[in-house]
């Protein structure tokens, strides 16, 4: 991705600053989403590791590897780093490359804010994974930081929460400017109802993070002001309530799960139509569907606390809400199907990974209702089911949309097409790898495994083996990701314009690679 | 590349990164701090002067180029709306403390005194500072002792204070219609007037917290009534004297002739500021003082 304009240095009108200035000081949005893409890919290898250790820690029964604070330190970081690191950033970087060239905007609306965003990320996770060396080390309460878990936390806790904090007003930031360029950057003739699809989750997205981060980030100077200045607001001695933590937690924390989800949803929306050559099915149903996605978001947030203690009243919203979610997410499960129904397919990786993402989200979809069901959520709260279930969501929708996309985008970027059979065992080790950790995971939580526990019971070994294994080969197969994109970087088969012979939008427009700066003239849209 | 199109696309720019410098240096700095590790507060100051630095440059270098006419009014709507979009995640974040407020008024302190099992005797009655905090006497006692706190009354200094911002968001709006007019000296004086109403109001709230914490024994250590009040009103106070701040630079701006009637973005993007803020107290006082 660094070599996009390496091949353009004779236009003219390219005065690109070369050297580390062109990054620090970037004010270019695909020079910056590159710098999101990498980081993003580095967050993930580190998250990545975390969770090879606390997998490696329970391939047996018993403890061996690592004291049981390490591993809690293990499961939290992951939690946050891929969350905060890898499965954000990630999109942003695509929102960064792609919707200034798919609306025809010569940039993102604000230039110099959309450097700081980025450059908030880094000091943010040098403190949060500079909270792993603190005495004390790092969080190990779960991601969540529930109190009074995260008030009894040594100095690592004051990392995390600042950083988090910093996290915060770089998402904001993004956002709004994400926002302000959808909303006034488009080319003549782009309405709002002609918009690729991707850039209509963005905007929705963008809009969940603006309302939702600010919450969180309130919560969390609660928990700072618990922590150090005296406030009880989780204490009950005070007249607090440790479980009003949770409730405005989850208030920011179930819009961030579709915060992480849409976007993923936008690029298959865009891939599918593309390998089936036929228009997206049902184009304004998914707009609804997506929007509907997003105000639900903010009226279910309970169900992640339903054995926490709670009126019968609020139980049974909470769960007929959450159902509710379903209908949305079913259009849009249709509307793929329906776009592929008849027709001419073809498989490239991009495409298998959008198959990929329908299918694999679809069981963590299914698995989700059951958890919505708060009867069946008593008997699986908080054991390997719920592991499973979001992992089937966060790593089987987002993950391998991200996947999805920058194999898609990836000629565009580098004007080289990567090497289509290793991508295809890319995917398949992947998707295979994926299936063998966490599916066994189904049947762990079912039978009772709880979560966040280094030791368990000797039944639970098998599957626990399984899971281990897959985690190996899912986790070592990234190593192929990056050799691929390396490769396309380095040369390969010259990309056309187009790239994909079924490809529509304005993106594929323009030469592949983009020269730095792209419609400075707006196109008109037709 | 702005001679080539019409939306201004600035070159490159140091601002950015030396912000995240100076903040990544006051939050470890305020983390020192609160663990009590030596040089905290030195830490703290140059991540304070960075930003300093950082937010007169910037601001500066945006105020120039506005003057100078780069933006275009494409330019100005994307302004405008990243302006309002800030304004709603700052809304979001009050909803969180408000929230908090509501949710153990309305919820934690009457499941509290209803479950007698865990604290016999503790009723809900609110301001509370919970069942193992201190006891209320009443608003603005003269005598407190030690294990007990008083309230402010909404009616004294609070009252007058939501008079001062209630007035304060009439005179900006006065001198934005000013500027538009074009009377300059009409301008001046109303704006004026509004940062002289910021500073009043500001001047008061540091009277109440000392009357708070030196008379009336209410404290950040107030339970959860003592835990919102100066949560609310100080995260509102500190916002006031953000836009306080922001109301002294557009004012100096105004005097340095800065702004005309068709482009004046850094004028009504303090006044919605300021409105906000405006509004954000009224709330406040409704369900923090009256209620």
């Amino acid at each position: 991705m660094t070599a996009t304009t390496a091949d353009h240095h004779d236009d003219h009108h390219d005065h690109h600053p070369s050297g580390i200035g062109r990054w620090l000081f970037s004010t270019n949005h695909k020079d910056i989403g590159t710098m999101y893409l990498w980081f993003s890919f580095c967050m993930f290898i580190i998250g990545g590791l975390m969770a090879l250790i606390v997998r490696a820690e329970l391939f047996m029964p018993g403890l061996q590897l690592v004291t049981p604070h390490f591993f809690n330190q293990m499961t939290t970081n992951h939690a946050l780093i891929m969350i905060f690191g890898a499965a954000m950033p990630v999109f942003v970087g695509l929102a960064n490359w792609q919707i200034p060239m798919m609306i025809g905007a010569p940039d993102m609306a604000l230039p110099r804010l959309n450097n700081w965003s980025f450059w908030l990320l880094p000091p943010a996770f040098t403190l949060l994974i500079g909270s792993l060396f603190s005495p004390g080390g790092a969080p190990a309460g779960g991601w969540t930081m529930y109190p009074p878990l995260s008030i009894q936390t040594g100095m690592g806790m004051d990392m995390a929460i600042l950083a988090m904090h910093m996290m915060g007003i770089s998402s904001i930031m993004g956002s709004i400017n994400i926002i302000a360029t959808i909303l006034n950057m488009r080319a003549p003739g782009m309405h709002l109802m002609k918009m690729p699809m991707f850039v209509w989750t963005w905007l929705i997205t963008a809009f969940l993070l603006v309302t939702s981060i600010p919450v969180l980030a309130g919560a969390i100077t609660m928990l700072l002001t618990d922590r150090h200045f005296g406030t009880q607001f989780f204490d009950a001695a005070g007249g607090g309530d440790p479980v009003m933590f949770q409730h405005i937690f989850w208030f920011f924390g179930h819009p961030e799960v579709y915060i992480l989800i849409l976007p993923a949803f936008g690029v298959i929306s865009q891939v599918i139509p593309t390998f089936s050559r036929k228009p997206l099915f049902g184009y304004s149903s998914m707009v609804f569907a997506v929007a509907a996605i997003a105000f639900l978001s903010f009226i279910v947030w309970a169900h992640h606390m339903y054995t926490v203690g709670m009126p019968l009243a609020g139980e049974l919203f909470f769960m007929y809400s959450t159902m509710l979610i379903s209908i949305p997410t079913g259009v849009k499960i249709f509307n793929w199907v329906a776009t592929m129904w008849r027709g001419s397919m073809t498989f490239e990786t991009p495409m298998l990974y959008a198959i990929g993402t329908v299918f694999l989200f679809s069981i963590g979809g299914f698995s989700g209702l059951m958890l919505a069901i708060t009867p069946s959520d008593f008997q699986y709260h908080d054991t390997y089911f719920v592991v499973a279930h979001f992992h089937y969501v966060i790593f089987g929708g987002t993950i391998t949309g991200a996947f999805c996309a920058v194999y898609y985008w990836l000629p565009k970027w580098t004007g080289h097409m990567y090497d289509e059979k290793l991508g295809k065992i890319h995917f398949w080790l992947t998707v295979i790898g994926m299936n063998i950790t966490f599916f066994p995971q189904h049947f762990l939580g079912l039978a009772g495994m709880p979560r966040r526990i280094p030791d368990y019971s000797l039944q639970f070994t098998e599957f626990n083996m399984m899971s281990t294994g897959g985690a190996l080969l899912l986790g070592l197969s990234q190593i192929l990701f990056l050799y691929i994109v390396m490769k396309a970087i380095k040369g390969g088969e010259k990309a056309t314009d187009q790239v994909w012979d079924g490809a529509e939008g304005l993106e594929w427009t323009l030469p592949s690679p983009p020269p730095a700066h792209t419609f400075t003239t707006p196109p008109l849209v037709k | 590349m702005s001679e080539q199109g019409s939306y201004y696309v600035p070159e490159g720019t140091k601002w950015p990164t030396i912000t995240s410098a100076g903040i990544f240096c006051l939050a470890s700095g305020f983390i020192m701090l609160m663990n009590e590790i030596n040089n905290a507060s030195i830490v703290m100051l140059v991540g304070t002067l960075i930003l300093i630095y950082v937010i007169a440059g910037w601001f500066g270098e945006v105020a120039v180029e506005s003057e100078s006419g780069t933006y275009s009014k494409q330019v100005d709507v994307s302004f405008r709306m990243s302006m309002g979009w800030f304004i709603t995640s700052e809304v979001m974040f009050f909803a969180a403390f408000f929230g908090a407020l509501f949710y153990t008024r309305m919820l934690s302190v009457p499941w509290l005194a209803e479950t007698e099992l865990l604290w016999p005797g503790f009723e809900n009655i609110w301001p509370t500072a919970g069942p193992g905090g201190a006891a209320h006497i009443g608003a603005d006692a003269h005598h407190v002792d030690e294990g007990q706190f008083a309230t402010i009354g909404a009616w004294g200094l609070p009252f007058w204070n939501t008079v001062i911002l209630l007035v304060s968001s009439l005179t900006v709006t006065i001198a934005h219609h000013a500027l538009i007019a074009g009377n300059r000296s009409k301008l001046n004086i109303w704006l004026g007037i509004t940062v002289v109403l910021g500073c009043i109001f500001l001047y008061c709230q540091m009277l109440e917290y000392t009357h708070a914490y030196g008379e009336l024994g209410l404290t950040l250590g107030s339970g959860v009534y003592g835990g919102t009040f100066f949560m609310l009103t100080g995260f509102h106070g500190f916002h006031v004297t953000i836009g306080t701040i922001c109301l002294a630079v557009i004012m100096y701006r105004c005097l340095i002739g800065h702004f005309r009637a068709d482009n004046h973005f850094g004028f009504e993007g303090v006044a919605w500021y300021w409105h906000f803020v405006d509004t954000v107290w009224v709330i406040l006082f409704v369900f923090v003082y009256v209620l």
